[in-house]
């Protein structure tokens, strides 16, 4: 990272300096550039610094676009930087605060402003990895209490099974027509750009045609994980169920939810599942907490972009749907999900018990939105299930009401 | 339309913003310093918003204001490179190949050629201004491609050589955001993220826009639209049903409903979903009578 940062592409030297350039070299490299440009450049570092993904190209426009705009004033400067240096949207007041204490030396920077009332969002997207889990270290107690657990207890049958399941996931998940069409030997459209090539080059022949169809890809997977007190025992089972299924699957989404939602997709990425917990375990802040599962939900379809990841795909809830006081919003809830998803599944614990029925009044509200009710008690009824969203199942209302 | 040389057009981003407004469409400060850095730094444009704040008409209005025609390549998933780049016309080619007989023919020749917007902006970049418009509605591998475009303004065709553009073209890409882009797309270009404008500005957009209202109408509209978006909705209102709720009102005004009473029947073309409506029509009339003042 230092590194790259030694070694920007300046406009106003025109040349590019060597790599490993030492500290003596780089102030002799700054000296050369004209004085009112040094804290330009300045500024890129600071928001690297702030983990801000900020290119030595993006700085080199950035100084180009201050040039050109004259610069006539400050406003002139924030624009440019705004334009070039594109702060991600949601992070654009930290990168204010950053412009402010930079160009203008005010120390107040005031970062941290949100309303403890609305759902908190997180997004593990954009934001530098390392100094989250940095942060998230120093609070200690509980969390690292929770991180232990993930850790210590592995059991190998578990594994087996996992591994497996990974493998088989890709294969295994419903599947939708795409645009895009493949080669076929049989029942397909004539595949006119390689027949013409045969025709021409069998001098005018027309040989057996050649097809092409639709290609058929795996829909989208998403998790929602409850991550409550009444949860403790099963998350860290379908914490590694999740891992398994962003390794296996193409196009898979995890979130967590409890009193906030937490996006931990690319924490999950990482391919080692130990660190990659760990990672996910440090993001998530409402280990253990209540439930808000309806605002949650809310909250998570409010975001076009979260929303989106539900369209057409396959969406499932690891929740034992135990929603404490007014059920009207996750009511709503639910019902909005499942009109954008291509199947909705709630997967409680408490199915596990052969006495259960779905009997509590949230339950029974959002009983006729879901596509399934099954047993989330344990992995292997997890991953049987997940590996068979493809077929076609009764919905969850007739089997119930066949039960009780 | 005549040819305008895009630097004389762009010499400051007041210029840029007084041009835009002639071609009735009002940018902030912000946007027209993006636009003019773009055009001048040569460097695509990337506008994202949520949707119904007026991206793809922007792009619509730089065009204008360039005297280029608009080239939109409308981005979906599944999308690729013979929707965007080129295609064959093998028919054609069957054909001339059957006329011609014994004689020789080339059917890779221009006539059999197919031109995608990609193509049709770099054979002309200096007649025409490309739109991409929704691109985080496509995948990432055409992502890629457009990425190896941007760079390098060129297009490879296996049967013809390689194709490049005789000036840099002036591209604006569009997103809604619902997915994140590639770190190297944005890094290309030049950003800028358009919110919803405050009520001052809206009322004037609703003025240039609409077709005769009222400016008290406007700004009452304007006043209200913005208390309707603070509130939890599944789709806010954007610019455009803004307009419309101001026209579909004067209209019903005209018709003989009084001033709050035709607003309320109005709703329907603001508001396009049943859960907001029903959400909302409780305080609508108090929102609309305290915009009216």
């Amino acid at each position: 990272m230092t590194r790259d940062f030694d070694n920007p592409f300046f406009p106003f030297t025109g040349r590019r300096c060597p790599v490993g350039a030492d500290e003596g070299q780089r102030q002799r490299r700054q000296e050369s550039l004209p004085r009112a440009a040094v804290p330009l450049l300045g500024f890129g570092r600071l928001l690297r610094r702030y983990g801000f993904a900020v290119a030595s190209e993006q700085i080199s426009a950035f100084m180009q676009a201050v040039t050109l705009l004259g610069p006539r004033s400050m406003a002139d400067i924030r624009e440019a930087a705004l334009a070039t240096l594109a702060p991600p949207p949601d992070r654009r007041d930290e990168f204010e605060a950053h412009f402010q204490s930079h160009f203008y030396g005010s120390t107040s920077a005031v970062i941290e402003a949100d309303a403890d009332e609305e759902t908190r969002i997180k997004d593990d997207g954009g934001a530098d990895d390392k100094r989250i889990e940095a942060e998230h270290r120093q609070e200690g107690g509980e969390l690292s209490s929770a991180l232990e657990q993930l850790s210590s207890r592995d059991f190998q049958r578990d594994d087996d099974s996992l591994t497996a399941f990974r493998r088989k996931l890709s294969s295994a998940l419903p599947a939708r027509r795409s645009f895009r069409t493949v080669r076929t030997p049989s029942r397909g459209k004539l595949d006119l750009r390689r027949s013409l090539r045969e025709i021409v080059s069998a001098d005018g022949d027309v040989p057996s045609p050649l097809l092409r169809r639709r290609q058929t890809v795996p829909r989208k997977l998403l998790l929602l994980i409850d991550v409550s007190g009444s949860m403790k025992l099963h998350t860290e089972d379908y914490l590694k169920l999740a891992h398994a299924a962003v390794q296996g699957a193409d196009r898979a989404e995890i979130f967590t939810f409890g009193t906030r939602l937490t996006r931990i997709t690319s924490a999950l990425r990482i391919r080692d599942r130990d660190q990659a917990l760990a990672r996910a375990a440090a993001q998530v802040d409402d280990w253990d907490g209540g439930t808000r599962m309806g605002p949650t939900l809310l909250a998570f379809l409010s975001v076009p972009r979260f929303s989106s990841f539900a369209r057409g795909a396959a969406v499932v809830i690891l929740s034992d749907a135990l929603e404490r006081g007014d059920h009207a919003e996750l009511e709503t809830a639910m019902r909005r999900l499942s009109a954008r998803a291509f199947r909705l599944s709630l997967a409680t614990p408490l199915a596990g018990d052969p006495r259960f029925r779905p009997a509590t009044a949230a339950l029974r509200a959002i009983l006729p939105d879901l596509d399934d009710l099954i047993d989330g008690s344990s992995l292997a009824s997890l991953t049987g299930f997940i590996l068979s969203l493809a077929r076609p199942a009764p919905a969850a209302e007739t089997i119930w009401k066949r039960v009780s | 339309m005549p040819e305008v040389n895009a630097e004389t057009v762009a010499t400051s981003p007041e210029a840029v913003a007084q041009q835009l407004a002639a071609s009735r469409y009002l940018a902030d400060d912000s946007l027209a310093t993006a636009i003019f850095l773009a055009i001048r730094l040569g460097k695509p444009l990337l506008l994202e918003g949520a949707p119904g704040v007026g991206k793809t008409e922007a792009a619509k209005a730089i065009a204008e204001l360039l005297g280029r025609d608009l080239v939109r390549l409308q981005c979906y998933e599944g999308i690729d490179a013979a929707h965007a780049l080129y295609e064959w016309n093998y028919q054609r080619q069957l054909l001339a190949i059957r006329h011609a007989g014994e004689h020789e023919i080339d059917i890779y020749d221009d006539r059999f050629l197919i031109a995608r917007p990609l193509l049709q902006v770099l054979r002309a970049p200096e007649q025409r201004v490309l739109l991409v418009d929704e691109i985080d509605r496509s995948d990432h591998e055409f992502e890629a491609l457009l990425l190896e475009f941007l760079s390098d303004f060129q297009i490879s065709i296996p049967e013809r050589g390689t194709i490049r553009a005789a000036a840099q073209p002036i591209v604006i890409l569009t997103s809604n955001r619902t997915r994140e882009l590639a770190e190297a797309l944005r890094r290309r270009c030049v950003y800028h993220w358009i919110g919803y404008p405050d009520a001052e500005r809206e009322a004037a957009i609703i003025m240039l826009r609409a077709g005769n209202v009222a400016q008290a109408t406007a700004r009452a509209v304007a006043t209200a639209v913005q208390t309707i978006r603070a509130r939890p909705l599944a789709k806010p209102p954007g610019i455009a049903e803004a307009v419309e709720w101001a026209n579909a009102a004067t209209i019903l005004e005209k018709g003989g409903s009084p001033w709050p009473e035709a607003f309320r029947r109005a709703i329907g073309v603001l508001i396009k979903d049943e859960e907001d409506l029903s959400y909302i029509a409780p305080e609508l009339g108090r929102i609309v009578e305290e915009a009216l003042g």
